[in-house]
């Protein structure tokens, strides 16, 4: 193997992992005979790369031009204020993780988040809480109330 | 498959194929894209194979799974040959009573046909269909004719004949000429004539050169590339197949995004079995010439589909782009002559070694030839991908084609070009696209996007939109584009948070002119352009923002607040129950109101409201709440 395999390497090493682990990436430069720092610098440049695990579910939401046009910020928002984590972020239980998405080519159906692979059209808000609820994640709503009450000590 | 290994075997080959083929056997072709699989076609395809063997007609019968024609808003789209009856949006249910009249009895499922939303005449037809009869899909109306994984299909359409009569009939130089006579321009980008880069590289002295497929399609809102790739993968390589012997290329690469797993997979395919009929590899046809092609998968990276950035991405390093002093056809990849095209741009080259550089001129405009695939997106009743002649109307292609805008609301602008397009607003309706006029207008073809926007978009923040992606995607090489973009993002997003001030209209056009004068390459020079096109033609709506604090879009967070009117709620409880903020007070036919300190504008109440009595303003105070002992409802009428 050589340097210009680097790429295809990191891909299949986050297939088979889910993303790259720090061990792995000081391996690859070992056995590719290039510094540790292109290595990193290639696996924080693509996007497509992580360097901490995934959730088990893992949420994508488009944020291509027309799905943001038709609110694809909203259900962004939507799911970090639900899940209580950033983009790029893992729920500290590792169920879900968050990742925004540049255009996957389901314009008509926007906006459109791609959860576990299957895309979902038209999430409003309303929509964020049926896809948690069918994902386990209990109704916001008791949360509110628990909120409210902490709110009221 | 045995190797084809001359003229002879291929045209015995095709003989073969078509007197297997009976003209009258019912195929059904369902689109397989992503939009129509996300719309659940899979689940289609899959009933239709089930009844079909349940009916035991499987000889009788054939089914595809095909490529995306393109209208994706009434997808999943089914195609019955050889009558080419269309039928949209069908669910499974459907697939009995299809089987039952029309496979059965050749007769029309009335219901499942397209419907005029206006005149209510139906139509049976792929080509009576409004948004394919002002087409012209020399691209795309193969992609429902052919399963993309089936090289015997895209044969029996005449498929590698254009690679066979440049082979054996044309020096490679005239090949380029035929390509120039074309005046075939890049679909990725600038536009740059594809035959004179070839001519750069073919002239060049190297023995070792380089072909590339540009698929890494990275623009949002864009997917025409996408659909070629899964559609028709054999067009792209009989295309670079050409280009290769064309410049003198033994090796090919196509650089796809990985966020296109069909694509990937349908284009591995396609090389495989190229490979192993004698299309690609050693000895093609018996020729002598050599060509092998590599898939390079993109890990997104919208950077990367700047050329000299692929190449350095080829080579193993993050993309960053390099400084042009030297074309890349004459010094590219691994420091060799290099190729590369869009995936569109290869894919009409074996149409035009087919039918010739005359016929294809008298397609389009003086400067720009052949037909555009667009993805038409956002506020357009039939979103999808429409491929038009070159300098058709805009106008015509939101209208006539898109079905104009949903919700009878008003257009209000049109962006093209992708994130470093600029917006064109109405006025500029009657435009012909085509390379140089949009390039005139402020914008550009870029690869093809076309997004229409409604009076609900915010000018400001779609610029500001642009910026916040291209901040992310700047590679951080050169400084005036990393600080340049950021600082034109900073201005923005103060305009649209409220805290804009005079000034920053000035200071935006500073930057935008540095920027564009001095960033290493195209990501950093076009950056402006999305800037500098909505302060042209609408800064009314930048001034409103900083001077009055009001959003006239009613869509920037900041400067907009919500409102349940009192005369229109039904005190129904449905916002007070799904507000996540505990923001609206009231009770059963006690009249809702928004709690403004508490409200995060989350636009759930905006949402759910079935009597439109929650409202937005901005650049007015909110109405104060009704006196408490006021806010019974006292039903009207009804009692
Ligand atoms: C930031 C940036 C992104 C680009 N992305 C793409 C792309 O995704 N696909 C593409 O074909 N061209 C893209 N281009 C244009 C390419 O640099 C190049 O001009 C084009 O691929 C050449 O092929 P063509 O002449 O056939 O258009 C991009 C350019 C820039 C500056």
């Amino acid at each position: 193997m050589q340097e210009k395999d680097l790429i295809p390497v990191l891909e299949r090493i986050q297939k088979k992992y889910g993303y790259l682990p720090l061990q792995a990436l000081k391996s690859v430069a070992r056995e590719l005979g290039v510094p540790a720092v292109q290595v990193y610098g290639a696996a924080t440049f693509f996007k497509q790369f992580r360097l901490n695990p995934p959730g088990k579910y893992q949420i994508e939401v488009c944020m291509g031009t027309a799905c943001y046009m038709a609110g694809g910020q909203v259900a962004l928002d939507s799911f970090e204020r639900r899940l209580k984590i950033g983009v790029g972020e893992t729920t500290p239980d590792g169920e879900f993780s968050l990742e925004r998405v540049a255009c996957v080519g389901c314009c008509n159906l926007a906006p459109v988040a791609v959860v576990d692979n299957v895309v979902e059209k038209n999430v409003t808000p309303t929509r964020v809480d049926g896809i948690l609820l069918s994902l386990g994640l209990s109704e916001e709503n008791k949360e509110n109330k628990e909120n409210s009450n902490a709110q009221g000590k | 498959m045995a190797l084809l290994n001359s003229l002879e075997e291929l045209d015995k080959l095709k003989q073969e194929l078509l007197s297997r083929k009976d003209p009258n056997k019912p195929c059904i072709s369902i689109c397989a894209g992503a939009g129509c699989i996300a719309s659940g076609a899979g689940e289609v395809i899959a009933a239709f194979e089930a009844e079909i063997k349940k009916q035991g007609l499987s000889a009788r019968v054939e089914t595809k799974g095909t490529g995306c024609p393109g209208y994706c808003q009434r997808g999943p789209v089914v195609v019955i040959y050889p009558e080419e009856i269309c039928y949209l949006q069908v669910k499974p249910e459907d697939v009995p009573e299809i089987i039952e009249e029309t496979i059965k009895g050749k007769k029309i499922v009335e219901r499942l046909v397209y419907i005029d939303p206006d005149t209510e005449e139906k139509a049976t037809l792929e080509s009576e269909i409004p948004f394919y009869k002002y087409q012209e899909r020399l691209n795309l109306s193969n992609n429902i004719k052919i399963d993309p994984k089936s090289l015997d299909d895209y044969l029996a359409i005449g498929g590698y004949s254009a690679l066979a009569k440049v082979l054996f009939q044309m020096t490679p130089e005239q090949v380029i000429d035929e390509i120039k006579k074309s005046n075939l321009r890049g679909r990725g980008g600038a536009g740059f004539p594809a035959g004179i880069k070839w001519e750069g590289s073919r002239n060049a002295p190297e023995t070792t050169k380089y072909v590339i497929v540009n698929a890494d399609e990275g623009d949002p809102g864009a997917f025409m590339d996408r659909a070629l790739l899964e559609g028709n993968p054999h067009s792209i390589l009989e295309g670079l197949a050409i280009g290769a012997y064309a410049i003198g290329a033994q090796e090919g690469y196509i650089y796809v995004r990985q966020e296109y797993p069909l694509a990937v997979e349908n284009i591995g395919i396609a090389i495989e079995k190229a490979t192993e009929y004698g299309f690609l590899g050693e000895n093609i046809l018996g020729s002598g010439f050599n060509f092998k092609v590599m898939v390079h998968q993109g890990a997104g990276a919208f950077v990367c589909g700047e050329s000299t950035a692929l190449m350095t991405a080829l080579e193993g390093r993050a993309g960053e782009p390099r400084p042009k002093y030297i074309r890349s056809n004459i010094r590219g990849l691994w420091e060799k002559p290099t190729v590369l095209n869009n995936v569109e741009t290869w894919a009409n080259v074996p149409m035009i070694i087919n039918k010739g550089a005359d016929w294809f001129t008298q397609i389009g405009t003086d400067g720009s030839k052949g037909t555009k695939i667009f993805a038409l997106v956002g506020k357009i009743n039939n979103t999808g991908l429409v491929e038009v002649p070159m300098g058709m109307p805009i106008r015509d292609i939101i209208y006539k084609i898109g079905g104009g805008i949903p919700g009878g609301k008003k257009f209000k602008a049109v962006q093209t070009g992708g994130p470093s397009g600029g917006c064109l607003p109405e006025n500029l309706l009657d435009l012909p696209v085509g390379f140089d006029e949009l390039v005139q207008a402020g914008s550009m073809m870029g690869s093809g996007g076309m997004i229409v926007m409604d009076e609900d978009t915010c000018m400001v923040d779609v610029a500001r939109y642009f910026l916040n992606f291209l901040t992310d995607e700047s590679c951080g090489k050169c400084v005036p584009c990393r600080e340049g973009i950021r600082q034109m993002l900073k201005i923005l997003t103060d305009i649209t948070e409220g805290k804009g001030k005079e000034g920053d209209i000035e200071l935006l056009e500073e930057i935008a002119e540095v920027t564009g004068t001095a960033a290493l390459c195209a990501l950093g020079k076009s950056a402006p352009n999305p800037v500098l096109s909505t302060l042209k033609y609408f800064r009314e709506e930048y001034e409103a923002h900083i001077r009055e604090k009001r959003c006239p879009a009613l869509s920037c967070k900041d400067l907009i607040a919500f409102y349940i009117d009192p005369d229109l709620c039904r005190a129904c409880m449905a916002c007070l129950r799904k507000c996540p903020a505990g923001a609206i007070v009231g009770a059963k036919k006690q009249i809702h109101v928004v709690e403004q300190e508490k409200c995060t504008k989350c636009g759930t109440c905006f949402e759910v409201c079935r009597f439109d009595a929650v409202k937005k303003i901005s650049g007015e105070p909110v109405p104060p709440p009704l006196p408490e002992e006021e806010r019974t409802l006292t039903r009207k009428g009804k009692e």
